[in-house]
């Protein structure tokens, strides 16, 4: 079933695209997992509509789109902040709010962070390609949204106004220091280029994007030695190229890669990670596997309260 | 079996296996493979093999890498209850040489062959799928003569057609979807390696099928390719038993 016309894109912003939790059980095919750079802010921004945490959503980069909305609709946005705003005037972000037909959705300076997430209560009609509507462009699965695009969807209006408060909203900072877990490839790292990896403050150059961050540092790079076999390459593995500057793998990294990886940022980082913008600078620490699980399911626990908590008051 | 198991970030756990890359370990690693899913270990999620190692993507909070560890730790494949695993054959068309594949008399003055030689070379083996990975449905195959072997080429393409057959130092492979590459490209297949459509078997290979390439002329080459766009056109496989006779001809319903 087609749904109703819900926005035409006047302008399409930078790389605006469709995400969800991404096209999961095909990796061994080859297939991308792809997804929401940021899927702390994906499930939160469907949760304040009603929707499944793992419905599609619109992630705008660094510079937001111009949408006109063509129905009565509920949204929310949450992620990076570019200021939104309908009709010149500011709207909330991180809460639900009501659009009619003829507001123009629209988006200022970026403020913090990168990517935004733009929710439709009731869902955005797009089709799903291996169970899965989000855009992976190198892959040949779907394209950016571009200028005089219509966006449809099925929209569910009667919903109450609902808002994240304000202590669980996270914050972007330009400089993180996140948390991985070593490995798999501890043997192809000498103690002193694992010292120089864990003292270096790196920084994020503008050639990164949704497949990887490129990090650079302004010593000679991270030596490593030996050569590996391909293999799996998980969200937020750390891999150092011949080069020895590191390379976070983000969602639209490939299934198999080469080079040696000397740790794994943790789930619960990631979001972070996604949300920094270039220049930004990260350091990296260890933690254990134990504290990192405790993290993601004290995480899990929280979004399912809050999805419950949500169907609850609909 | 000897086997290495370790975490990778708080999601996945990667087992290496400590053998040489062999197709006997690439068989031990697909029964390995279907041993999880058989245990059904923490829901995985996603359990993908390569050369040496299977990396098993999981829901930390389902099950925890404690957990998940002292559960493949207890695999033992190598008991007599493992029977042998059916292997499929696939055989791949492909038209070699002119506009279809720009690199074939490179390859042939690489290696002081003749064009025909590379040709006659190249469909020799069965390539063993070891792997599949750079692009979805991209096959890496072992087994090209050494012979054939050519490094990369110093300014890759900016584009590479879909069906590609190329040659890059000891590996032949196949572009599942038209991509930028620096493959030495000897010829094309009308094959879908990819194909949505097919619902139930979307994708051509799976990793530990065996490819025997054989060549076509541009007039079937070009036939196969329109029923292959009208999805009227089947890869021809053989089921074959892991002593190596065929079982049965088939063409069976894979893109």
């Amino acid at each position: 079933m087609k749904g109703q016309t819900i926005f035409r894109v006047k302008k399409a912003g930078v790389y605006t695209t469709f995400q969800d939790l991404g096209r999961s059980g095909y990796q061994r095919f080859g297939v991308p997992v792809s997804g929401a750079m940021d899927t702390f802010a994906l499930q939160i921004a469907n949760i304040l509509v009603g929707n499944q945490r793992s419905e599609a959503c619109i992630e705008a980069t660094l510079i937001g789109p111009e949408l006109e909305v063509k129905c009565s609709i509920a949204v929310a946005i949450t992620g990076a902040n570019i200021q939104p705003q309908v009709n010149g005037k500011s709207i909330p972000m991180w809460q639900s709010i009501r659009l009619e037909p003829g507001d123009i959705l629209h988006f200022g300076k970026l403020q913090t962070g990168v990517r935004a997430y733009i929710s439709l209560a009731g869902g955005y009609d797009f089709p799903e390609m291996l169970g899965s509507k989000s855009t992976d462009v190198n892959s040949g699965f779907g394209r950016l949204i571009e200028k005089e695009d219509t966006i449809c969807g099925h929209p569910a209006c009667n919903r109450k106004k609902i808002g994240l408060s304000k202590q669980l909203i996270p914050t972007y900072d330009k400089s993180i220091d996140a948390a991985m877990i070593e490995g798999p490839h501890q043997a192809n790292f000498t103690e002193e280029a694992r010292n120089m990896f864990f003292s270096t403050s790196f920084t994020v150059d503008a050639n990164s994007n949704r497949m990887g961050y490129r990090l650079k540092s302004e010593t000679c790079g991270i030596q490593t030695s030996g050569q590996v076999w391909s293999d799996a390459i998980p969200f937020g593995g750390i891999q150092i190229p011949q080069n020895g500057q590191p390379i976070i793998l983000m969602a639209d990294r490939q299934t198999t890669g080469g080079y040696p990886r000397i740790g794994t940022v943790i789930s619960n980082d990631l979001g972070k990670v996604a949300q920094l913008p270039p220049q930004g600078e990260i350091k990296f620490h260890t933690i254990s596997v134990d504290e990192a699980q405790k993290q993601a399911a004290e995480r899990e626990m929280f979004l399912y309260c809050l999805e419950t908590f949500r169907k609850g008051i609909n | 079996m000897d086997f290495s198991i370790k975490a990778v970030g708080d999601c996945a756990v990667k087992v290496q296996f400590l053998q040489d890359v062999t197709p006997q370990l690439n068989r031990k690693i697909k029964i390995f493979c279907n041993r999880i899913t058989e245990l059904n270990i923490g829901s995985a999620v996603e359990i993908v093999p390569a050369y040496n190692s299977v990396t098993i993507y999981y829901q930390p909070f389902k099950i925890t890498y404690r957990d998940i560890y002292n559960k493949l730790k207890l695999i033992n494949i190598d008991d007599s209850s493992c029977k042998p695993e059916k292997q499929q054959l696939i055989k791949v068309p492909v038209v070699y040489g002119g506009e279809y594949g720009p690199d074939l008399q490179g390859v042939a003055e690489y290696n002081n062959l003749s064009v025909k030689e590379v040709i006659e070379l190249h469909q020799k083996p069965d390539y063993l799928i070891y792997m599949l990975g750079f692009l979805p449905g991209f096959p890496y195959l072992g087994g090209l003569k050494t012979k054939l072997a050519t490094p990369r080429m110093e300014n890759p393409r900016r584009s590479v057609s879909a069906g590609s057959v190329g040659i890059a130092y000891k590996q032949t492979g196949i572009y599942p979807v038209e991509s930028p590459g620096g493959w030495n490209i000897i010829g094309r297949t009308p094959l879908r390696l990819v194909n949505l459509t097919n619902q139930v078997h979307p994708f051509l290979f799976e990793a530990g099928d065996l490819v025997r390439f054989y060549e076509v002329d541009e007039v079937e080459f070009l036939e196969m390719e329109e029923a292959a766009a009208a999805g009227k056109y089947n890869a021809k496989l053989e089921i074959l038993n892991r002593k190596g006779a065929s079982a049965n001809d088939q063409q069976a319903n894979r893109s």
